[in-house]
């Protein structure tokens, strides 16, 4: 019997545990998937938890739900990838020898790369929203706050989906003017970028918003420490920025294990192939999402284009065909604007993001780089279609895993 | 777009970024700091040398990347290079805008 081991059951290793249970000959093929919480988060709704928008019920759920039945599922915290003797080891010493090894592992915060980050003041007044915990915990603090200086910040690329942070500002206004306090709360955006998104036709964009919302703007802001006694972010460059409260994304980085078992870049995220996502130290290893150092979005939805082609991928190596080389990096995104109004941006590594229609060329409904009530729509609509669809590894109506230029007005990106 | 710099004409994109590399020499850099107010020294250079190996190496410049290179720390580089270090330092040795990307 040969086995199939899945390091991580979130977001990505799930899909990939319902799209091979069904592919890989039962006879042949055993399956484990392994993760250390028993809870499936919902991450896309951590940025709605602190709004009082999302409830702490619906961005977890049981795991076991999402994992069928007859894969192998591990409730355990893994210790170490050994790849020269193909075995995992998990805590407690149990040992899994695998013939293929996919790594989904995903990303996430180290507020201690950064001086005085989670310190005295880690979720007093210094918040994350990239966990549960941080989410939660700001929800707390927002619902008595009085007001002052809001500073929602980034503090280094790249981060999972890096469009949240920007979200979070165009949520906290309209929070704010719905608790008829918005005078009463100065907010700044901060990000070591040179304009408000990564990508330079978002940005232009997208700037009107700052502008219409009155959130003043810091860029090129390398952070360098967090004085949290007198309450300031400082940068190398000696610029400093006041907080009264700060809502900061910290460095992210892959997890540990990674480190521990030679595997990891210096954030600890994986050297993947580009269009194969085998690992490029190790043939029979694979890696997907937001573990891998791939130069796209960390995003579910770019996990789930992902996965469809690592799933066509697994089963060509193991018939020993060469493998496709067809990820583009595919990526689209909802990005809430606060009001009830959200747009839809979709981009590749080659391509920046578009106006236009999306999935419909010509049709819509969701535009792509306009604000609308459709799009609002369509991001609330995601809760449901990832509990219901992207997880089971159902294929999306519509939606490819490469990305279509129809109906879309393009501009090639400069390289 | 075309630029006369140190007598020699040079391609370049609108922010001044040479566009080939094979086109570039000291004189040049040279040059471009001087319209950055910068003028170089050793130091400076040395920098400048770590930015080129990483290039050749096809690998990402990263301000974390300047933290672990063993070559300068990211004060020393914002002394050197102030305002937009990896910018600056990137058009003056004539390589591409670091992308942050992503
Ligand atoms: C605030 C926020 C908003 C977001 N909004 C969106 C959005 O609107 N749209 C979108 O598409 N994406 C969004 N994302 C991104 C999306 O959630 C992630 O890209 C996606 O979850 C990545 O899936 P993954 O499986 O690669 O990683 P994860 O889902 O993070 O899963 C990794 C799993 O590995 C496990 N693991 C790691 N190390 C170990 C270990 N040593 N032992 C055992 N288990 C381990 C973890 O417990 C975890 O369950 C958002 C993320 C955040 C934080």
């Amino acid at each position: 019997m040969k086995h199939l081991v899945i390091l991580g059951a979130g977001t990505s290793g799930t899909m990939m545990v319902n799209h091979l249970i069904g592919k890989l000959p039962k006879k042949e093929w055993k399956i484990t998937i392994v993760d250390q919480y028993k809870t499936h988060y919902y991450q896309p709704g951590f940025l709605f938890l602190p709004f009082d928008i999302y409830t702490t019920k619906q961005v977890k759920k049981d795991g076991r739900k999402f994992i069928p039945k007859e894969a192998n599922y591990i409730q355990k915290k893994i210790e170490l990838i050994l790849p020269k003797e193909n075995l995992v080891k998990l805590e407690g010493g149990e040992e899994l020898p695998y013939d293929i090894l996919i790594v989904a592992t995903g990303t996430n915060i180290a507020p201690d790369e950064i001086e005085g980050m989670d310190g005295p003041g880690w979720y007093k007044d210094i918040f994350d929203f990239y966990t549960y915990e941080g989410a939660k915990a700001l929800r707390n603090k927002l619902r008595e706050w009085k007001g002052g200086k809001l500073v929602v910040h980034i503090t280094e690329m790249p981060i999972k989906c890096p469009i949240a942070p920007l979200e979070f500002v165009f949520l906290a206004d309209s929070y704010f003017k719905n608790k008829g306090m918005r005078d009463k709360v100065d907010i700044t955006f901060v990000t070591p970028l040179s304009g408000a998104f990564t990508k330079p036709r978002a940005t232009k964009a997208l700037h009107y918003l700052l502008e219409e919302k009155n959130i003043k703007e810091v860029t090129d802001f390398n952070i360098e420490r967090v004085d949290y006694e007198n309450k300031k972010i400082i940068d190398y460059a000696d610029t400093e920025v006041a907080y009264d409260l700060l809502v900061t994304v910290p460095t992210n980085m892959g997890d540990a294990l990674l480190e521990r078992s030679g595997m990891g870049d210096e954030l600890n995220h994986i050297p993947t192939h580009k269009a194969t996502l085998q690992t490029l130290d190790h043939e029979n290893i694979f890696a997907i999402g937001d573990a891998t150092n791939l130069p796209t979005s960390k995003a579910g939805s770019v996990a789930h284009f992902e996965a469809e082609i690592l799933t066509e991928n697994i089963l060509h190596y193991i018939k020993g065909e060469p493998l496709k080389e067809e990820f583009d990096g595919h990526a689209n995104c909802f990005i809430e604007t606060g009001n009830g109004k959200a747009l839809l941006i979709d981009f590749n590594y080659t391509h920046e993001p578009v106006e236009g229609t999306f999935p419909f060329p010509g049709v819509g409904p969701l535009q792509l780089l306009k604000e609308s009530r459709a799009n609002h729509m369509g991001k609330m609509a995601f809760k449901w279609v990832y509990w219901n669809m992207l997880l089971k590894g159902t294929h999306i109506p519509f939606v490819s895993a490469n990305m279509s230029t129809k109906g879309k007005h393009f501009e090639e990106m400069e390289s | 777009m075309e630029k006369l710099i140190a007598q020699r004409t040079i391609s370049v994109n609108e922010e001044g970024y040479l566009t080939d590399f094979s086109q570039w020499t000291k004189e040049i850099g040279e040059e471009i700091a001087k319209e950055q107010n910068i003028s170089m020294t050793d130091r400076h250079w040395e920098v400048i040398d770590y930015i080129h190996d990483k290039f050749q190496k096809q690998e990402p410049l990263s301000i974390r990347g300047i933290k672990k290179s063993g070559v300068i720390n990211i004060k020393e580089f914002y002394k050197l290079f102030p305002g937009g270090p990896l910018k600056k330092a990137t058009m003056i040795a004539g390589i591409p805008k670091p992308k942050s990307c992503i």
